[in-house]
């Protein structure tokens, strides 16, 4: 949602990265042995493999977490125990044992809404991420490796983007399309795309002027080729990095667009739609506070796993950060 | 110069929207009774040169924004420019308030973290953060409301002032400025009381933002050489901090403090409705969510020159605090 456009914050996870090896004899004071303690740890933490990331409380926290809402996500009709949009009478109706998380106020089951909500709103997530990193892939691509009026042209219209906060510009573009679902992902795809433009071009140009860029040009390889084979890899870990990370800020800005009332429309069972729904009526807390804990640990989730990676693969993260 | 060529830029994607505007810009932008009126509909074509080609078009657009002329909201009937000018005092009123504490919180949360860097602080404050980037803001607002009106009873439910205070003389629009002005007391602690949770909720959630740039960058200072130097001949732990690691480290911090202006913005409008607090945001909310296009295009142009000086003046600042850095 409101989070920053190129994710410039480095290593969040802080695995303190000391190049010693453990040093011998102890100091006597407590305060060195505390130094020496990290130090062991740290020569422990570097040599991690990939695997370990894995590992590590926070990621599996964040795996169960997604795992958990994509199996609620493909099984939603077997899980959810009432229909998603079908109303009773049984309005406003408090967290039982027959609705676990109450009823809203046309009588729908709210469990159901948010299980359903993720059926609706992770794969939109997808499409919305997957067609903004091709397009940006694409852009990127050829901003950093034409150079020139490409990079120029496609480095101003990514400032333009920028120039709004990119909620705004979503819901601007939302309400000229007006509302639906295939126009929030439009909207949403508009608003991202220049992201991932300008960090697949800032790794194109951190290469582009490589000794084995040119030493390849010389061997006769064609730009095609050098792009597949020395220039894309090279970009592969930021754009994957981002990629998680705007997994979540998708969630987040679908919620938000359809808080606005420019998302899918009614009685679609999305997330942010439901939370503008419970807004109505501070009492019956339970019609907004759940499909707000959905979006929170889907994003979380997300941001979490971004994180891990950007440790694991940006390079520029890993070190100097000790 | 480039801040004059950015904003034209931005008028012209606001204007490519209105094109892009599925039918008519017309049908969008008047309201149903208007558009059976033929007078009105042949007043509106004449106005934006509806039948002639794009770029004259475009150029009549821009006509009409440089003398400040927006377009007539739908809902209000009114001009667009003119209603923004009634709601912006309220966003101030919470904006401010919110900008200085975040930039306060911002840098000492993260220059904590930094310091304890590894340990147990730094893990609180990572999992806060990763909390604050993670919720969505209307939801947040609308929680804090439950619980500091609905349960606790401490907060007012909403509004500006309580319905039985009369507002005090308008001068500023910032009630609490005016109230203070007029010498009204009480008047100015319902005000502030009014404030209370929307500036929190926005402040948490800019802060979120903020730490984790303030954190690194505060952990690229503390490794400089010159750190290590002034804690090693035993200067006392605050002077370096003051002197050598804060000095430096507000660069970056000014830098994002952009950035936050933008969740702040943003923030509004996701925030501002929970509150029933009468700004920028409500209004762009009731916009949106009216499918009022006339006004969404205006709040948005609006905030994008907002936002667009706000990172010029960024800019300059930059060059201010640190004398390697002056514009050419």
């Amino acid at each position: 949602m409101t989070g920053p456009r190129i994710d410039l914050t480095p290593s969040e996870s802080g695995d303190p990265v000391t190049t010693g090896t453990v040093p011998p004899a102890p100091g006597g004071d407590p305060r060195t042995q505390r130094l020496l303690e990290r130090r062991r740890w740290a020569g422990r933490l570097r040599v991690r493999s990939v695997s370990s990331t894995w590992r590590q409380p926070s990621v599996v926290f964040a795996l169960i977490l997604l795992g958990v809402w994509m199996l609620a996500a493909a099984l939603a009709p077997v899980v959810a125990p009432f229909d998603p949009v079908t109303q009773s009478a049984n309005l406003y109706a408090s967290p039982s044992a027959e609705h676990w998380f109450g009823t809203d106020e046309l009588g729908r089951d709210v469990f159901s809404r948010v299980v359903h909500g993720a059926r609706l709103s992770l794969p939109v997530a997808v499409i919305i991420v997957g067609v903004a990193l091709a397009i940006g892939a694409v852009l990127g691509l050829l901003a950093g490796y034409l150079g020139r009026a490409a990079d120029e042209v496609i480095m101003r219209v990514t400032d333009l983007v920028f120039a709004f906060p990119q909620i705004i510009l979503a819901m601007a573009v939302a309400a000229a399309f007006g509302p639906s679902t295939r126009n929030a992902v439009l909207a949403l795809i508009i608003v991202s795309w220049p992201t991932y433009a300008r960090v697949i071009r800032s790794s194109v140009l951190s290469v582009r002027g490589a000794d084995y860029l040119a030493a390849s040009r010389l061997l006769g390889v064609g730009p095609v080729m050098a792009l597949r084979r020395d220039v894309v890899p090279n970009a592969v870990g930021p754009a994957v990095v981002l990629a998680t990370l705007e997994l979540g800020n998708a969630v987040l800005m679908l919620a938000a667009l359809s808080f606005l009332g420019l998302g899918p429309r009614p009685p679609a069972p999305e997330w942010g739609a439901m939370i503008a729904a419970g807004s109505r009526d501070l009492s019956m807390w339970w019609v907004s506070v759940f499909p707000g804990l959905a979006i929170l640990t889907v994003v979380l989730a997300f941001n979490i796993l971004g994180d891990a990676l950007r440790d694991r693969l940006d390079p520029r993260y890993a070190k100097g950060l000790s | 110069m480039t801040t004059v060529i950015l904003l034209f830029g931005v008028t012209v994607l606001t204007f490519s929207l209105i094109q892009l505007v599925p039918g008519d810009s017309m049908t969008a932008s008047l309201s149903e009774t208007a558009l059976n009126d033929p007078a009105v509909v042949s007043a509106y074509r004449d106005k934006w040169g509806l039948d002639e080609p794009v770029t004259t078009q475009y150029a009549i657009y821009l006509g009409n924004l440089l003398q400040g002329d927006l377009g007539i909201s739908r809902q209000t009937s009114r001009p667009v420019l003119g209603d923004l000018m009634t709601y912006v005092p309220a966003t101030l009123e919470i904006a401010i308030p919110a900008m200085i504490l975040s930039v306060l919180l911002g840098t000492g949360i993260g220059l904590y973290a930094a310091l304890r860097h590894g340990r147990v602080g730094d893990q609180v404050v990572r999992v806060g953060s990763l909390l604050g980037l993670s919720t969505p803001p209307f939801w947040l607002a609308l929680v804090t409301l439950y619980v500091f009106f609905y349960v606790l009873g401490l907060a007012p439910s909403g509004g500006r002032l309580s319905s039985w205070i009369t507002p005090p003389p308008t001068r500023t629009g910032m009630l609490t400025v005016d109230a203070l002005l007029a010498g009204q007391w009480m008047t100015w602690w319902d005000a502030v009381q009014h404030l209370l949770l929307p500036v929190a909720v926005l402040t948490c959630l800019t802060v979120a933002t903020l730490v984790r740039f303030v954190r690194s960058a505060m952990l690229e200072v503390l490794d400089q050489d010159y750190v290590r130097a002034a804690r090693a001949k035993g200067l006392p732990t605050a002077t370096v901090l003051r002197r050598h690691v804060l000095r430096a480290g507000l660069v970056p911090v000014i830098t994002v403090s952009g950035l936050a202006f933008a969740s702040l913005l943003s923030g509004t409008v996701l925030v501002e409705q929970i509150f029933s607090w009468p700004g920028v945001g409500q209004y762009a909310f009731r916009a949106a969510s009216g499918l009022d296009l006339p006004a969404v295009l205006g709040v948005s142009l609006f905030v994008a020159v907002v936002y667009t000086l706000v990172n010029l003046m960024v800019d300059l600042l930059y060059g201010v605090i640190d004398p390697r850095i002056r514009l050419s």
